[in-house]
């Protein structure tokens, strides 16, 4: 069937921010379904709060909202926009579950809006796991034993009558499964359950029979409008049953299931998808089998685009998320055309003849109080993916990909290392799962572990515990040997088995470039191969590769134009994200426009960089030196663009250019000195800037010493680090000795850094562009806390809202002058501080920041795109941007948190970033942009209700004023003692509450009860008292609005006074455009 | 698991691909094919379509699952040899019985592993499928490369005759040599149509079929009474059967007058239903012709399309040859299915008498279920015929 005619415009809804279970895999999806659409001649309307999207991007959609996803703002939307239809399956479950809302209040009706891709009816039917259940046993399928249940005498009922412990816990409708777990026993399943009925939006659970240590399974399937059905991947997971799938390392294809099984597991997949009813689209759809009898056990469906799909589509070069938007809109998959061989149809089921190993990234580092262990509530924040020919191969690559410190399984590096581990840490570690187990699988095989004796305590199948023993075999082999011994057919299959030069160089007892000159002198050449989605049945034309060790090298001829490469940032990780393979997408975009062939290397399955059409060349490839060399000399590169994605080019940078890589832009030299507190202080006193006084210390009792000659407040931090990692403000010496070990930790080998902490200091963000001759500010943005929370975690505006004119005068100057000492050609990003009307300068960055997409979006310049252009040679003045624009709204950017993941973890703004997200919020009215951010970031500022306020004392002056104004716009207030007495002593009516410690009832007590809507909470010193932190960790399991700032709070409170007095609209990014003053 | 034992794979055009040897030791010529099905192995090996083959799967990571006998497609591997990027050390799944290495073994099946299966692949898509000497005994290269070049051809030869049964007998599910069980996980009923109480006999032509199609018969309301390649239709009509089936088997279908023969005989009497090599035979016996394709279609992941219903099946496949649809145009016979990658000819009707046929594996095994409705259409088929009706 053609597609429909009868509609006219389609609004997508966006994941919004980047949270822990919801990456950037639906910028991914939406993208490309914005293009699928859009080439089709509809009108698109997209709505996503998350600026550091490609989707957001002007050019994708007709019309872009980037505005908060609440029910209220989609239906002004709506109104405004009148679209014909809704895809609501792409965007996540944010966007289902959006979408639902809307369908329930009515809204769709209301406006004719007609729900396509998934309807409601089979949306509920996906959802909710009783009505799952019931559907799966009708068609004759089985799951796990389970009761739903609303309150805890039910949840015991359950209990009894499933019969025995370990049992699982899964909350209704939460992300990620987020709030659910395992309790092998009584207590601990009382406090699972009642966590989890607080957590769930219906508050409901499912209390279920444990499958841990089955078999898990998932299929990726697609259906039209025709019932046409095919399966894209299948994927097995590494881990058995027990840890969610996000978590799980998983394989594609399946691995150890016969045909009559893996038959079995698609007629059932087909069954589930007819069953629930979703008309056209893809679903992911996850089994169980027990290992002992086969017995299969349907799990859950997501009826939508989900981060397994994006994992298949970059597995299988099957593009789900496009095909999807396309079979939504009526096309049937045998209209459609397999983009990569060309001449045969999409209704197909690829066929892959490699493996696919896909390893989540954690960052458990950043949060040391929170549980380690992974369980069904998911916690990774990001991952890799490799293709190997072999599943070995694909193993160490994915291993390496993962830019831990691991280098593959053993062969030095972290995890790798030689020494013998006790038995009584190997059986823990491999006892209950956790982001290092796969390491001590090697572990435990040195130390005489069978694999069926590491089967018995892991249950990960003997199949791929197998494949890992034939590394450590091959290691061992190895070992014996040096790089002058060791036989060229043994160096051969080593390489095909995975090992990289740095894993061999260990083994070998020789060096990288002395391993790497010898194999190739040797003949052990790199080859890539193809993913065609077909295993070479047809010929393909789409460059996208992997390398490998065979017979034949797939490189495709080259096209005669200059190649340039860029290096993508790998697996999200806090501090290194979706902002970042933004401005990769953009440099790709504009090394095409500007005529060069541009070359993609990343690892990272979720991002629009490592889409097969972002760029002419496409390497899923790690990020490692050896890697990239390769790649660089086969495609005999012009050149490569380090500068993009975050810090893992960056550390590359110099050893590149030691190797013969042209690096464009910036030079490695520059960026190192940047980092250099020596050479940079010569180029600050030069140019007359300030920093703060500082230190650079080898040791940590140089360290202190450095500490003692600056004075306290200190901030201590390692170099070489994005995020912030390791970073700590430290206000006395005793302080100073508990931290100071983990800063040098992070980087060894590396100076930490000692500087004086400015306190009560505005801080501010400056992007800027420069191409050698002139350099353009892209955006300030004034940080809405104090200096000393990272750039990252923090709120800011833009334009900044309290510096006067003089002072951005300065920081103007300065940067220009800074970008041109430090030979900038590309982007730069400084970080100043403002204390006193004293300006300093905190940190610069020649490189690519978090921020750049949020400023582009402000202004309406894509300035990763022009920096792009700069770097290859390209004049600003010939691009047409030689004037800094300020807008004449305001964006307020906010930070997201993943706090709700890691219960026990510290609540509090600090030099450390944690967050995983941001979101924007534009108005003409700062209050309205903020309260937009807050809405967007989630929960939202209340308009009504009771406020909870306990600040420090050096907050008590502006918390007085703060709670005037609350109780001015209607709010009850409630503090503890502190507080409370100033408050009271001002004349503020406030309720005193009894401290946590002291009795009930108590601020948690009010929170758990939905008594409280607003909890201003401004912690003292660096470790936050344990009753602070329960308030705050009550306040973000039960989604109320916290601030831990006071200039949060009122920057908060202006946004309430605006909500409470002024219009809150809608305008699409588009309509801003060009609403900006020239500067100069 | 493969021995450090080296083996060697030549193609008629000189390449060489060395690896190390698995299952039985010995030196073998024959046409060298790849299958690109990621799961099914052992029903590859055992489907006497490869007889005279040498099968390289595409799919890398092979023997992880063992070997099942309630999954094989007739008593023993019918393939002459197979090729794998990696053979699996050990076997981890419930059901196997045995490894693939020594399963091999115990048929004289050579076997070879860790060449580069994508190499090859692409060279026989791009050159056709080859003749090729695969050894697991010493051999020079020369020598394998003159082995290869001296085997006979496929065309022209009659396969069917090697692996027919000798006698006619009635196939019985339950009977162990029969092996080939059904599969359904315990717990899981996928609510399976009842069987049809009622029975029609079906005399089903052995031209080295697969079990499953005897069992699917079977469960769709067949009483399947097998005969021999060579049975003639006096014999078939001695039986008296309500229908007759033409099924799945190696080699040049142009080679085979005989049964094109006895085929035409029974066309005007009898519901007819052919899979595969029995799709060809039907289509000589109305008239029509075949031809060798390039490559082939080997994979459980070919789209076909019915053009009466417009529907797409994602199919099971293993042919070289296919039908020639022009020469279908004066048999009374029309085309009603295609290869969406290719277009040919992937299935036909005969449009006045109860004659289909299918160039796919409805069956499966290995492969997708999605064709298991036309067992059903020939059991309606067969009724309509019955009650008079057609």
């Amino acid at each position: 069937m053609p597609k429909r005619t009868d509609l006219k415009s389609i609004l997508i809804i966006g994941a919004g921010p980047i949270v822990i279970g919801q990456a950037c895999e639906f910028d991914y999806s939406g993208t490309q379904a914005c293009k699928a659409l859009k080439e089709e001649g509809y009108r698109v309307i997209l709505i996503n709060s998350n600026p550091a999207t490609i989707m957001t991007d002007p050019e994708f959609a007709d019309v872009t909202y980037i505005e908060p996803l609440t029910l209220e703002i989609v239906e002004k939307i709506i109104a405004a926009e009148r679209p014909s239809a809704l895809l609501p399956t792409l965007g996540g479950q944010t966007a289902l579950n959006l979408s639902m809302e809307l369908h329930k209040a009515g809204i769709l009706e209301k406006y004719g809006v007609e729900m396509i891709g998934a309807k409601p009816e089979a949306i509920t039917k996906g959802e909710d796991r009783e009505i799952f259940k019931q559907c799966m046993i009708k068609i004759g399928l089985d799951v796990a034993k389970s009761r739903t249940v609303k309150s805890m005498p039910e949840a015991r009922a359950a209990a009894e009558f499933l019969g025995a412990f370990p049992l699982i816990i899964r909350p209704s409708f939460t992300l990620g499964g987020s709030g659910g777990g395992i309790a092998y026993n009584r207590e601990e399943f009382e406090h699972i359950c009642a966590n989890g009925l607080d957590l769930s939006p219906v508050h409901e659970v499912l209390v279920e029979e444990c499958l841990l240590g089955w078999k898990e399974y998932e299929m990726e399937v697609m259906r039209d409008n025709k019932d046409q059905c095919v399966v894209i991947c299948s994927i097995e997971n590494f881990d058995p049953m027990g840890v969610h799938t996000g978590d799980s390392i998983t394989v594609a294809p399946a691995m150890t299931l016969s045909d009559k099984e893996f038959q079995t597991m698609r007629d059932a997949s087909f069954a589930v998808i007819r069953e629930i009813g979703v008309e056209t689209g893809g679903s992911n759809i996850q089994f169980s089998i027990d290992p002992d009898t086969g017995r299969q056990v349907v799990i859950e469906m997501n009826p939508r685009v989900s981060r397994s799909s994006a994992l298949a589509s970059k597995a299988t070069g099957f593009p789900i998320a496009k095909i999807a938007a396309k079979l939504a809109i009526g096309y049937t998959l045998d209209e459609l055309r397999n983009d990569i061989t060309r001449l045969t149809p999409a209704s197909f089921e690829p066929t892959i003849d490699y493996v696919v190993t896909k390893i989540p990234r954690f960052t458990f580092e950043k949060f040391p109080d929170a549980d380690a262990t992974l369980t069904s509530a998911m916690k990774s924040v990001g991952e890799a993916m490799a293709i190997g020919r072999t599943f070995k191969e694909s193993m160490q690559k994915c291993m390496r990909s993962l830019e831990t410190g691991a280098r593959g399984f053993g062969g030095g590096g972290k995890h790798g290392h030689d020494e013998p581990v006790e038995e009584k840490i190997i059986n823990a570690k491999l006892g209950t799962p956790n982001a290092e187990r796969v390491y001590f699988i090697r572990h435990a095989f040195k130390a005489g572990y069978s694999v069926d004796r590491v089967f018995d305590i892991t249950k990960i199948d003997r199949w791929f515990l197998t494949q890992l023993h034939q590394i450590f075999e091959m290691e061992q082999a190895l070992a014996k040997h040096t790089l002058a011994t060791v036989d060229t057919a043994a160096l051969r299959r080593a390489k095909e088995f995975g090992f990289s030069d740095v894993q061999l160089a260990h083994i070998l007892k020789s060096d990288l470039a002395t391993v790497r000159a010898d194999r190739k002198q040797r003949g052990v050449h790199t080859t890539y191969r193809l993913v065609d989605t077909c295993a070479a049945e047809f010929e393909a034309f789409t460059p996208y590769y992997y390398s490998s060790y065979g017979d034949e090298n797939e490189v495709m001829a080259p096209s005669g134009k200059k190649k340039i490469m860029i290096l993508g940032g790998g697996p999200n990780r806090i501090g290194q994200g979706i902002e970042f393979d933004y401005c990769c997408v953009h440099a790709s975009f504009a090394l095409r426009e500007m005529g060069y062939e541009s070359v993609m290397v990343n690892s990272n399955p979720e991002t629009v960089s490592t889409d097969y059409d972002t760029s002419d060349r496409l390497y899923f490839e790690p990020l490692t030196l050896e890697d990239v060399l390769e790649i660089y000399q086969q495609e005999k590169c012009d050149g490569v663009i380090v500068q993009f994605g975050g810090q893992t080019p960056l550390n590359l940078a110099t050893a590149l250019k030691k190797n013969g890589v042209n690096v464009i832009g910036t030079s490695p030299e520059s960026i190192e000195l940047a980092e250099d507190r020596k050479q940079f202080s010569a180029i600050l006193d030069k140019t007359g800037l300030k920093s703060p006084a500082n230190r650079t210390a080898m040791n940590e009792a140089d360290a202190l010493k450095a500490a003692h000659e600056i004075g306290f407040p200190v901030l201590l931090r390692p170099s070489f680090v994005l995020g912030g990692r390791g970073m700590f403000i430290v206000y006395s010496e005793d302080e100073f000795k508990n931290v100071v070990r983990q800063a040098f930790d992070v980087m060894p080998d590396k100076p930490v850094l000692i500087d004086k902490f400015l306190e009560d200091a505005i801080e501010l963000d400056v992007d800027c562009i420069c191409d050698g001759e002139i350099s353009v500010i892209g955006g300030m943005l004034e940080h809405i806390e104090f200096a000393g929370v990272h750039s990252g975690d923090a709120a800011m505006v833009m334009p900044p809202h309290t510096l006067p004119a003089a002072m951005l005068a300065t920081v103007r100057q300065a940067t220009h002058e800074l970008a041109r000492e430090l030979k900038v050609i590309g982007l730069m990003n400084v970080q100043f501080a403002i204390k006193d009307h004293e300006l300093y300068v905190l940190e610069v960055n020649p490189r690519a920041s978090r921020t750049v997409p949020f400023v582009a979006k402000a202004i309406g310049v894509p300035l990763a795109k022009l920096a792009a252009k700069v770097m290859t040679g390209s004049k600003l003045k010939d691009l047409g941007f030689t004037k800094e624009q300020t807008p004449k709204h305001w964006c307020v950017k906010e930070a997201v948190f993943p706090f709700v993941r890691f219960p026990g973890s510290t609540i509090a703004l600090g030099p450390e970033m944690r967050s995983t997200g941001e979101v924007m919020g534009i108005d003409a009215d700062l209050g309205v942009a903020f309260a937009k951010a807050q809405a967007a970031a989630k929960p939202g500022l209340p308009v009504k209700g009771n406020v909870f306020l306990s600040v420090k004392d050096g907050d008590k002056v502006r918390a007085v004023e703060i709670a005037r104004r609350l109780e001015g716009f209607g709010f009850a207030l409630y503090s503890t003692s502190g507080t409370a007495d100033t408050l009271a002593a001002a004349g503020v009516k406030v309720k005193k509450l009894a401290k946590i410690q002291e009795g009930r009832p108590n601020a948690v007590d009010l929170i758990k009860n939905g008594q409280i809507q607003m909890v201003i909470n401004t912690p003292a010193g660096m470790i936050p008292r344990r009753d602070e932190n329960a308030i705050r960790s009550a306040a973000y399991a039960h989604n109320v609005c916290i601030m831990t700032t006071i200039t949060g709070a009122q920057a908060a409170v202006q946004g309430i006074d605006a909500l409470k007095h002024k219009h809150v609209g809608v305008r699409p990014i588009q309509a801003y455009k060009g609403n900006v003053n020239l500067v100069g | 698991m493969s021995t450090s034992k080296p083996a060697v794979l030549a193609l008629e055009d000189g390449s060489i691909f060395r690896g190390l040897a698995f299952g039985a030791d010995a030196t073998i010529a024959g046409e060298c094919v790849f299958n690109t099905s990621m799961t099914g192995y052992q029903e590859i090996l055992t489907d006497p379509s490869y007889f005279g083959q040498i099968v390289t799967m595409t799919a890398v990571q092979i023997g992880n699952y063992g070997i099942c006998p309630a999954d094989t497609e007739a008593a023993g591997p019918k393939a002459s040899g197979f090729v794998v990027r990696e053979l699996s050390p050990i076997v981890s799944n419930w059901r196997s019985q045995l490894p693939l290495d020594a399963y091999l073994r115990q048929h004289g099946i050579p076997g070879i592993s860790e060449i580069d299966t994508r190499a090859l692949t692409k060279k026989l898509r791009v050159d056709g499928a080859m003749k090729c000497c695969l050894s697991t005994l010493p051999l020079s290269d020369a020598e394998a490369v003159q082995r290869a070049q001296a085997w006979q051809d496929m065309a022209g030869a009659d396969y069917v005759k090697d692996v027919t049964c000798r006698t006619p007998y009635l196939w019985r599910a339950d009977d162990p040599a029969n092996y080939n069980s059904p599969y359904l996980p315990v717990g899981t009923t996928m609510n399976a149509p009842a069987v049809p109480t009622k029975k029609f006999r079906v005399a089903a032509f052995d031209y080295g079929a697969k079990h499953s199609i005897y069992r699917k018969l079977v469960n769709h309301g067949f009483e399947v009474q097998v005969f021999p390649a060579t049975a003639t239709g006096e014999q078939v009509r001695e039986h008296q059967p309500d229908a007759v089936f033409l099924s799945n088997g190696p080699g040049d279908p142009a080679a085979l007058p005989y049964i094109h023969q006895t085929v035409t005989n029974l066309i005007p009497d009898y519901p007819i239903f052919g899979i595969c090599l029995g799709h060809q035979m039907l289509t000589h016996a109305l008239g029509g012709s075949t031809f060798k394709l390039k490559f082939g279609h080997r994979g459980g992941n070919q789209p076909v399309k019915n053009l009466e219903t417009g529907k797409v099946s994602i199919t099971a496949q293993n042919h070289g040859f296919a039908t020639d649809p022009k020469s279908l145009e004066k048999t009374g016979a029309k085309v009603t299915e295609i290869n969406l990658n290719d277009h040919t000819v992937e299935g036909l009707r005969h449009t006045k008498l109860p004659i289909f046929s299918v160039q796919y594996h409805p069956e499966a095994a290995p492969g997708p279920n999605d064709a298991d409705p036309l067992f059903v259409d020939f059991y309606r088929m067969v009724e309509a015929r019955k009650a008079g009706t057609l």
